[in-house]
């Protein structure tokens, strides 16, 4: 449990008074959740509210040739059953999807993937639905399906979306990025190019808590109350206006307690929409909540990138550019959840950390027979993959020319001097200190050491034909978050700005109003200290409401690692205006010109005469009080801040995986992971080292266990946590964490959002560590995750495809 | 089609009697009904959470008689007889057990789904073993999932109140 950097002393509360502004300050809403007093989406309980449970197609395609629920519908607890024909009566059988295509909200006409919704139950409690939906007679014409991304395109394939009008194949969108001609000129002068097929396998986000709602349809005033498993619930709210008709005003999303989202909680799922059509129909209040079946088979997914990569470089290791084609398979219907203008989310970040002239990506969607997503899993917008693609090429370059890995990357990442950097498919990096945070890595894991280590090891393998194979792996990954500015990035058209509101009360206690949603990450605590900060006021004075529509402003919520960002930055100004009012206010409380005032933390005074001052909290009473404000003041002290953020931050990390393989079974055991994190200032170091260290856990797990595989039939083979493998306590290291503190220059208090950077930049140290250590077999791929066989067979030259059952020998 | 239309509706029902946090109770339910919904359902004690129907992410842990177990795995009929304790009964009168205390001083949670699982197998640790090795608070709560923290400051949480605890003799009882 090293950390190596000393935190500062900042990180340490005063021990004399009350906790203000940043540093590690416990969290405040943890009270309630280690008395089990959370209240979380099932925890949610109606008076004569009614249970719902869903359908599910068994087969991956196929057409519906009849549903008889007339043995259903005689079940005595049954209150109602819904079936698409049910919903094409109230035009509510298909929804628009986050990325301009529909989504079936029940099936019509056909199945398109195992576990698609068919069908909808509400009965008086949760076993009776379920037993009811055995009851449930469907005959289906079984279609071949479309399993295999590759093949989707091929002539002959099915098509799997008959219902768009015209469609003769399974082609989504072609995108592309870079310049095509410029880096081919750069590939035409280099000494060295290689090429690689990486695949970045389907996984899925997996939150212990699936998602649900509870809808509660007031037949009387028309007001639908949607308690959700939501991450978005403005967002949602509007989506849910648009589809059903329903007037926004009359719609309250709340957002309870999440227990972890992961990006499974951007989207809208029909289970949600089946619990407002089954409260419409009952006129009472309808729960629906997923097993976790269904919500490993049929909610987003995340990945699922078919990526060929090529890189060009000088013999003494200059990268010269990068090109990439990618087949990008999306699932039955196109539901990724990202910015209107980038069907490939941010992957053209995929350039990376370094320093080169050209660089051009195609992206590819398909349609297979399979659940529909693909933004999830902490992935910023598909920033994952892209640093996946570039860090294991960068790695291959290094294989194939003989450096050292970390060499390579020192040769070719960006200076600090660089910055703004203007990358060659157009992103501008806010700032960065590359090369202080890689060699802060390799000094704290001992870099030299470890290849002596590993050399030895090498030598005695050679000699004896047993014992551990040792890899280390290196990543550098620039994460590309807080989206983002409105007239570049919106979502269904609603632009990516979020607001804050927040009010001092009379006594000096405040509360700020959020239009983000906290999944664990701890916004109680941290947005209560961005206020703090500004206005001096003590956190615990600082209450924070969020999740909820009718008491927040708009903001499209929390994922891409944005909350800080762009809410941080909202809830900063909001402080800021606060200050500035306060400031009219204390300059009129101590008939002084405002001019004459100077803030320190808490408080104004008058310029060189220190005992004339007073509290913010003073304010606060005198703006509510009797005192004559100046003209055009009003009274109270409040303020509000929608932010539309100029740029993305652009936060970095340098992490470093050793692995040993057993070389007589396969098995991969990371023995150490060193990440250095530089995400700007840290509000609160103790929840920001908590947020990498899940992180890490997650790139252990993608890199070594979790995949969503299907067999031929289109059958998913991940659909329990006996299949679909976590990561435990045993396959996780102790994590050594270190930071690098650089700024972003435009957001108000410089800090850069952490969430998801080491979801993002640990999986290909962990894969780069594996095929360092199967080097020596000649190895210089494998796919994830790097399961015992997986690694067995790719010693032996005999790889598999992870993401479908193995059909050959 | 018929010989599921033909099935019972009117299931098997068991009176189940047993103590939970101290208190003597006894439910009519259907025979089939878990331990997991029998505690959150029946009484109402939601602190308890179910994550996976599979027994393999321990967010239901509460103890029978002691010792940990997965409620999700357990009909309720099996626990009659038995003393079960769940999260709502750590925290004694004294104020909350140490390793409450630990996992809010050392980030032990994040989004608390996992928590109230992992405080329960950490506490029979603690009871087992006062002063537990950093291997094995990991081999003991290898049967919980955590999606937040990556374990790291789980295990600080429970090395945490192994320390209070024997500094302080704490609540651990």
């Amino acid at each position: 449990m090293t950390t190596v950097e000393e935190s500062p002393a900042t990180d340490q509360p005063d021990p004399e008074g009350p906790e203000v502004g940043f540093g590690r300050t416990l969290r405040k809403e943890d009270i309630r959740f280690v008395r089990g007093k959370g209240n979380y989406l099932d925890d949610v309980r109606i008076p004569g509210m009614l249970h719902g449970a869903v359908l599910r197609s068994p087969i991956a395609h196929g057409r519906i040739v009849n549903i008889d629920t007339s043995a259903a519908e005689a079940h005595p607890k049954v209150k109602a059953v819904i079936t698409g024909a049910i919903l094409e009566t109230l035009n509510l059988a298909w929804a628009p999807s986050l990325s301009h295509d529909v989504i079936a909200i029940l099936a019509t006409d056909k199945v398109r993937y195992q576990g698609q919704e068919v069908a909808f139950v509400v009965a008086e409690d949760h076993y009776s639905a379920r037993d009811a939906l055995e009851l449930i007679d469907v005959e289906y014409e079984i279609l071949d399906p479309v399993v295999d991304a590759r093949k989707a395109l091929e002539p002959g394939a099915p098509v799997i979306r008959t219902d768009i009008e015209d469609k003769a194949d399974n082609h989504i969108f072609d995108w592309e990025s870079g310049d095509a001609d410029a880096t081919q000129a750069q590939f035409d002068k280099a000494d060295v190019v290689v090429t690689e097929d990486l695949l970045y396998p389907r996984v899925h986000p997996a939150p212990l808590e699936t998602c649900g709602s509870v809808a509660d349809m007031d037949p009387v005033d028309g007001k639908l109350t949607l308690w959700c498993t939501t991450q978005a619930p403005h967002a949602h709210r509007t989506v849910y206006a648009l589809v059903a008709g329903l007037p926004e005003h009359k719609i309250r999303v709340i957002s309870p307690d999440i227990g972890g989202g992961f990006g499974n909680k951007v989207g809208i799922y029909p289970g949600y929409v089946l619990s407002v059509v089954g409260s419409i129909i009952t006129k009472k209040p309808v729960k629906w909540m997923e097993n976790r079946e269904e919500n490993l088979i049929s909610t987003s997914f995340a990945r699922d990138y078919h990526m060929h990569g090529e890189i060009a470089a000088t013999s003494e290791g200059k990268i010269l550019g990068v090109k990439v084609d990618v087949l990008a398979d999306h699932g039955a219907f196109n539901n990724t959840a990202q910015p209107t203008k980038f069907p490939a989310g941010f992957f053209h970040v995929f350039t990376g950390s370094y320093d080169y002239p050209a660089a051009h990506c195609k992206v590819t969607g398909v349609y297979t027979n399979k659940a529909p997503g693909g933004v999830a899993y902490a992935c910023s917008f598909r920033v994952t993959e892209a640093v996946y693609l570039i860090e294991r090429m960068v790695d291959r370059l290094a294989q194939q020319l003989g450096m050292d890995p970390a060499e390579l990357r020192m040769k070719n990442l960006l200076q600090p001097e660089q910055f703004p950097y203007h990358s060659p498919t157009g992103w501008e990096y806010d700032s960065g200190n590359y090369p202080a945070a890689l060699q802060m890595a390799l000094d704290m894991a001992g870099y030299d050491e470890l290849r002596r280590e590993q050399a030895e090891k090498r030598a005695a393998y050679e000699a004896t034909g047993s014992g551990d194979l040792m890899g280390i792996g290196i990543s550098f990954f620039t994460e590309t978050v807080g989206a983002g500015p409105r007239k570049h990035m919106d979502i269904l058209g609603l632009g990516m700005a979020d607001g804050c509101e927040l009010r001092v009360h009379p006594t000096g206690k405040a509360v700020v109003r959020l239009s983000v949603q906290t999944q664990g990450q701890g916004h109680e605590t941290t947005f209560a200290q961005i206020v703090s900060e500004v206005t001096g006021i003590p956190t615990a004075d600082i209450e924070v409401v969020h999740g909820d529509t009718d008491n927040t402003p708009f903001g499209l919520g929390t994922y891409g690692s944005r909350s800080t960002p762009v809410s941080g930055a909202a809830a900063a100004i909001a402080s800021r205006r606060v200050v500035d009012k306060a400031k009219i206010i204390a300059a009129t409380m101590m008939e002084a010109n405002p001019d004459d005032l100077e803030w320190e933390q808490g408080t104004w005074s008058v310029k060189g005469s220190p005992d004339r001052s007073v509290t913010i909290q003073e304010t606060a009473m005198a703006a509510h009080g009797p005192l004559e404000l100046p003209e055009g003041v009003e009274g109270q002290l409040d303020a509000s801040c929608v932010y539309d953020p100029p740029n993305l931050t652009y936060p970095f990390g340098a992490y470093i995986c050793v692995a040993d393989i057993d070389s007589g079974t396969g098995h991969v055991k990371v023995r150490r992971f060193i990440a250095v994190d530089d995400c700007g200032p840290r509000i609160n170091p103790m929840i920001v080292e908590g947020q990498v260290h899940g992180g890490l856990a997650d790139g252990v797990g993608m890199a070594l266990m979790e995949v969503i595989a299907f067999d031929e039939g289109g059958n998913c083979l991940g659909a329990s946590f006996m299949d679909y493998l976590l990561p435990t306590s045993m396959e996780c290291p102790s994590w050594e964490t270190g930071e690098t503190v650089t700024p972003s220059p435009h957001h108000p208090l410089g800090v850069k959002g952490v969430g998801e950077s080491a979801t993002v930049g640990s999986p290909p140290a962990v894969v780069n560590a594996v095929v360092d250590a199967l080097a020596p077999f000649g190895v210089t791929d494998i796919d994830m995750p790097c399961t015992p066989a997986q690694v067995w067979r790719t010693m032996q030259g005999r790889r598999f495809r992870s993401d479908l059952a193995i059909t050959d020998d | 089609m018929t010989d599921l239309a033909e099935t019972p509706v009117s299931l098997p029902t068991t009176e189940v009697s047993l103590t939970i946090n101290g208190e003597a109770v006894t439910r009519t339910v259907e025979s089939r009904t878990l331990l997991i919904h029998f505690i959150r359902d029946h009484l109402d004690l939601t602190g308890t959470h179910w994550g996976c129907d599979t027994s393999n992410c321990g967010a239901c842990v509460v103890w029978v008689d002691k010792k940990p177990v997965k409620s999700c795995t357990m009909l309720a009929a099996m626990a009659g007889g038995h003393e079960v304790r769940t999260v709502e009964d750590l925290e004694g009168a004294d104020g909350l057990d140490p390793v409450q205390e630990g996992f809010m001083q050392c980030h032990g949670l994040q989004c608390g789904f996992c928590t109230p699982g992992m405080l329960m197998v950490g506490r029979a640790l603690l009871d087992e073993n006062p002063n537990p090795s950093e291997d094995e608070i990991r081999e003991a709560i290898s049967g919980n999932l955590c999606r937040c923290t990556g374990y790291e400051n789980i295990i600080r949480s429970v090395r945490w109140a192994a320390e209070a605890g024997t500094s302080e003799n704490g609540a651990s009882q």
